[in-house]
């Protein structure tokens, strides 16, 4: 009988599993032999035997779990082949963060991507998503609905820098994500001109540091603590946080503190406002609804296979395309955190 | 129409009043007539443009957009206006619509003078033209709902500050004005002179109560205040001058439409304030009976007024105070003194459309405590106590008038059904159906009553939220159906404010307002309430609905 693609990949509990190399694709829970897609924590997780992934994914874990997240690592070199029992694996750039990789596993003339999570639209912070030809391609559908279509990042930004100007008494408090989001929002206002200290908070600091040591400006960055009778430098400034520091007494010590949030959330204005945020920014490291399809229609597999997300709109999308197109119904990838 | 896109987002998104007070000034200094104008009349509903029908909003998008695809991502978004904005399709791909979109005047002016078969064709072709935000503005405008934290009060608050006068002098201008107020803002600005009030009948700014609190009592001699019950029905302004017969709601809106049989009926001149309510005659013609909050209802939201509506639910004013008499401004008179003034007035009221609210007798609170826990008609919620020698003051002043309302009814009920929310609750079952026990030929069932869908801390939704999952008998499409038997189920202690027969559910019963006051996590199901208690907070004799 003729292997089909299930054969090759499919979902278990632990992950996507490839049966003929016995390893898993960016899995849950740990196992013997991991692939690992981007430094994200819900896809790329300690505790793993042997994990393969890019350098900067693995430098990344290195700093998140500590150097012995794994007994053993390999390092995935962009377009290099590597045989895993009887399969060829090959990473390719995602553009999602910085290291972020879709991988390609061959088996028997069959081509799977697994795109981990990705985004078209070229970012100064990563390696630009290159599309694979394939005849499966494995999606996330985060943004899959046909209301989200986000911006350009550059005009979100020069919202933010009119706020600035408007409200120069006010700390602008960006909450964005602290591995991508964050360098990507720094690099962007550098790009747009603004070249006052950015404050950080300590949760971004190391990941910071290391973007910049693998050659990403970001120009000059400063703790976000506020030393005795200091508060007043925050005025008009720009402090950086990851979304769960929002909460904490954190946010309050600024002068009269400005809630922004980057984040392709923030296209519902619902969403905005749940979250008591003042200056949204559609600012995303996902693909939005129309550049899913454009990249399911220039892929143009045989099959798409939908991970986590809006699974239902997207394999709506494909079947009125005449697109075979299914859910995995992978459990354990959040997307609120984006 | 940009600025305007602009404008509604911020408002939006600024929480503070003071800044979205702020935001408005802004506009009013930098925007130039007659786009500032305009803007204000949007936000305050005074634009009177044709206005297009979300329905039909809903088949131009389903025209260009999958029906599933829509209903998918409007079940996530959760507000039609926002989904038909973000959703809508811009021809050639371009990302964010080319925002060439004419003004804001522009748009007014076009649907002014286009036919009513026109009026949607020209929405589709700005929404082409238009970017996310743009879109929802636009929608926004033309459907005539804003929903973005603004009262007309705030605006002109914001007039108010943006001339440096007294919120009340615009307030009481306001309804001699026209869109798009070049005379008011010629004035604010300090270029011309106050604008006469050319209006006959102009609206006064109300005064409104404060909630008594248990402290107040050791603080106020009952000697110096007056108490009235607290109706439950419309607060509304008469007025009639030389003519000009007009009815405002409190925030003097202009509802003279909704309610002629009462405007045609006014016959003095002056201003009174009171309490609408639905009041019919008594067979022997001996005096009127008073409505019930339902009743009421069949006289709100009403598209059409039929006879048969007018004759069946005729509106009625129970009149608590005047403010003007003939030409005589009378609210610089202490209450006292505008009683006996009414009193002397009312005799010239037709007594089938109009009372006075009779003064409550009590000489200590305990006395008008008593009043309150025995209210004589089920359209009471309370009392109002009013200080003998308060004038009639626009706004809320501190100390003068005081609402002290009733306790809301209690009932624990088992929860039957949970929905699927909307928008921000999209993820969570936040709509809950409950029910009480009905016993029949020996058979207990339980009978859904009502819906709630909060009263709850968003921990307490997470909680029940947990509970629905795990206790799921049935799922139709978005509802689950729960368990609910005598000894394994939810019990929700329901507040609601009233109960009425309704032929509309199985139960026979409606509740007012009802909302989810505690959860009984330790209480079995079989002891909850009963139908028949619930029925016996029925008022009066039952009325077909």
């Amino acid at each position: 009988m003729a292997p089909r693609f299930e054969d090759l990949l499919h979902p278990r509990p632990e992950g996507l599993y490839c049966p003929p190399g016995d390893f898993y694709i960016d899995p849950v829970r740990p196992v013997a032999t991991a692939l690992i897609t981007h430094g994200h924590a819900d896809h790329a997780r300690a505790g793993h035997d042997h994990v393969m992934a890019t350098r900067q994914t693995l430098d990344i874990m290195a700093i998140r779990y500590g150097a012995d997240h794994a007994r053993t690592t390999q390092v995935a070199a962009y377009g290099e082949e590597t045989r895993i029992g009887d399969v060829t694996v090959r990473f390719h750039p995602a553009g999602h963060v910085l290291g972020s990789a879709q991988i390609a596993v061959e088996w028997q003339g069959m081509r799977i991507v697994a795109s981990g999570d990705y985004k078209p639209r070229p970012d100064p912070t990563c390696a630009t998503f290159e599309p694979v030809p394939c005849d499966v391609f494995i999606t996330e559908a985060t943004f899959a609905l046909p209301v989200f279509r986000h911006p350009e990042a550059a005009s979100e930004i020069a919202r933010l820098l009119a706020s600035l100007r408007r409200n120069p008494d006010r700390a602008h408090m960006v909450g964005a994500y602290s591995l991508g989001k964050a360098q990507r929002v720094i690099r962007l206002l550098r790009d747009a001109g603004y070249s006052e200290p950015i404050y950080i908070h300590g949760a971004l600091e190391k990941l910071c540091t290391y973007y910049q040591s693998q050659g990403i400006e970001l120009g000059e960055l400063k703790p976000a603590t506020i030393a005795n009778g200091e508060k007043g430098q925050f005025a008009g400034a720009v402090v950086l946080g990851p979304p769960s520091a929002f909460g904490e007494a954190w946010v309050r010590r600024f002068p009269e503190p400005l809630i922004s949030f980057a984040s392709g959330w923030m296209s519902i204005r619902q969403r905005a406002r749940q979250r008591g945020v003042e200056l949204p920014l559609i600012i995303s490291d996902h693909a939005d609804w129309d550049e899913l399809i454009e990249t399911i229609e220039r892929i143009s597999p045989q099959e798409v296979w939908v991970t986590h997300g809006r699974e239902e709109a997207l394999v709506r999308w494909c079947a009125m395309n005449d697109i075979t197109a299914r859910p995995l119904h992978m459990v354990g990838y959040e997307d609120e955190a984006e | 129409m940009l600025i305007f896109a602009s404008l509604l987002q911020n408002l939006l998104f600024t929480p503070s009043r003071n800044g979205k007070i702020r935001l408005l000034v802004d506009q009013f200094r930098t925007v130039p007539d007659p786009e500032r104008g305009l803007a204000l009349a949007a936000i305050t509903r005074e634009l009177d443009i044709p206005s297009v029908k979300p329905a039909l909003l809903r088949e131009l998008v389903s025209g260009r957009v999958d029906e599933e695809l829509f209903r998918l991502s409007y079940d996530y978004v959760g507000d039609l206006a926002e989904t038909i904005a973000l959703i809508w399709p811009v021809p050639g791909g371009e990302r964010e619509g080319r925002n060439d979109a004419p003004t804001l005047s522009e748009v007014v002016d076009e649907l002014l003078a286009a036919s009513r078969r026109e009026g949607p064709a020209l929405v589709e072709g700005w929404l082409d033209r238009l970017d996310a935000s743009g879109r929802y503005a636009l929608i926004k405008l033309v459907t005539g709902g804003f929903r973005i934290g603004v009262s007309a009060r705030l605006a002109k608050q914001a007039l108010a500050e943006f001339g440096q006068v007294p919120v009340e002098e615009i307030e009481e201008l306001w309804h001699g004005l026209e869109p798009p107020y070049q005379s008011l803002f010629a004035w604010l600005e300090g270029a011309a002179g106050k604008p006469v009030s050319a209006a006959l009948a102009p609206f006064r700014p109300v005064m409104l109560s404060h909630p008594v609190e248990d402290a107040d009592f050791s603080k106020l001699n009952a000697a110096d205040f007056a108490g009235e019950w607290k109706w439950d029905g419309i607060r509304v302004q008469a007025t009639v001058d030389n003519g000009v017969k007009r009815l405002y709601s409190r925030t003097g809106d202009d509802i003279s439409g909704a309610f002629p049989d009462l405007v045609d009926a006014l016959s003095f001149e002056g201003t009174v304030d009171g309490e609408l309510l639905i009041a019919r005659p008594l067979a022997d013609a001996s005096g009127i009976e008073i409505g019930t909050f339902s009743d009421l209802q069949q006289r709100l939201n009403r598209k059409r007024l039929t006879a048969r509506i007018l004759k069946d639910h005729p509106a009625f004013l129970r009149i608590y105070d005047v403010l003007v008499e003939g030409s005589e401004d009378l609210r610089p008179l202490p209450f006292r003194e505008r009683r006996t003034r009414l009193e002397r007035l009312a005799g010239t009221f037709d007594p089938r459309r109009f009372d006075l609210s009779p003064l409550l007798d009590f000489s200590t609170w305990d006395d008008l405590a008593a009043h309150r826990a025995e209210p004589p008609l089920p359209m009471i919620e309370g009392v109002m106590i009013k200080r003998w020698e308060a004038p009639y003051l626009a706004g809320r002043p501190r100390g003068e008038w005081f609402k002290w309302k009733r306790d809301p009814f209690l009932i624990d009920a088992v929860l039957l059904y949970a929905q699927r929310g909307h928008g921000k609750r999209s993820g969570f079952y936040s709509d809950y159906t409950f029910g009480v026990w009905r016993e029949e030929d020996g058979v207990r069932e339980l009978v859904p009553v009502g819906k709630a869908y909060f009263g709850f801390t968003d921990e307490e939704l997470k909680k029940i939220d947990r509970y629905v999952r795990n206790n799921t008998i049935e799922r139709f499409g978005p509802v689950r159906s729960v368990r609910a038997e005598p000894d394994k189920g939810l019990v929700l202690e329901v507040a609601f404010e009233g109960v009425n027969r309704s032929t509309r559910h199985k139960s026979g019963v409606a509740m007012r307002f009802p909302r989810i006051s505690r959860l009984r996590w330790d209480k079995p199901p079989a002891e909850a309430d009963t139908l028949e208690a619930v029925e016996a907070l029925i008022p009066g004799p039952a009325i077909d609905a």
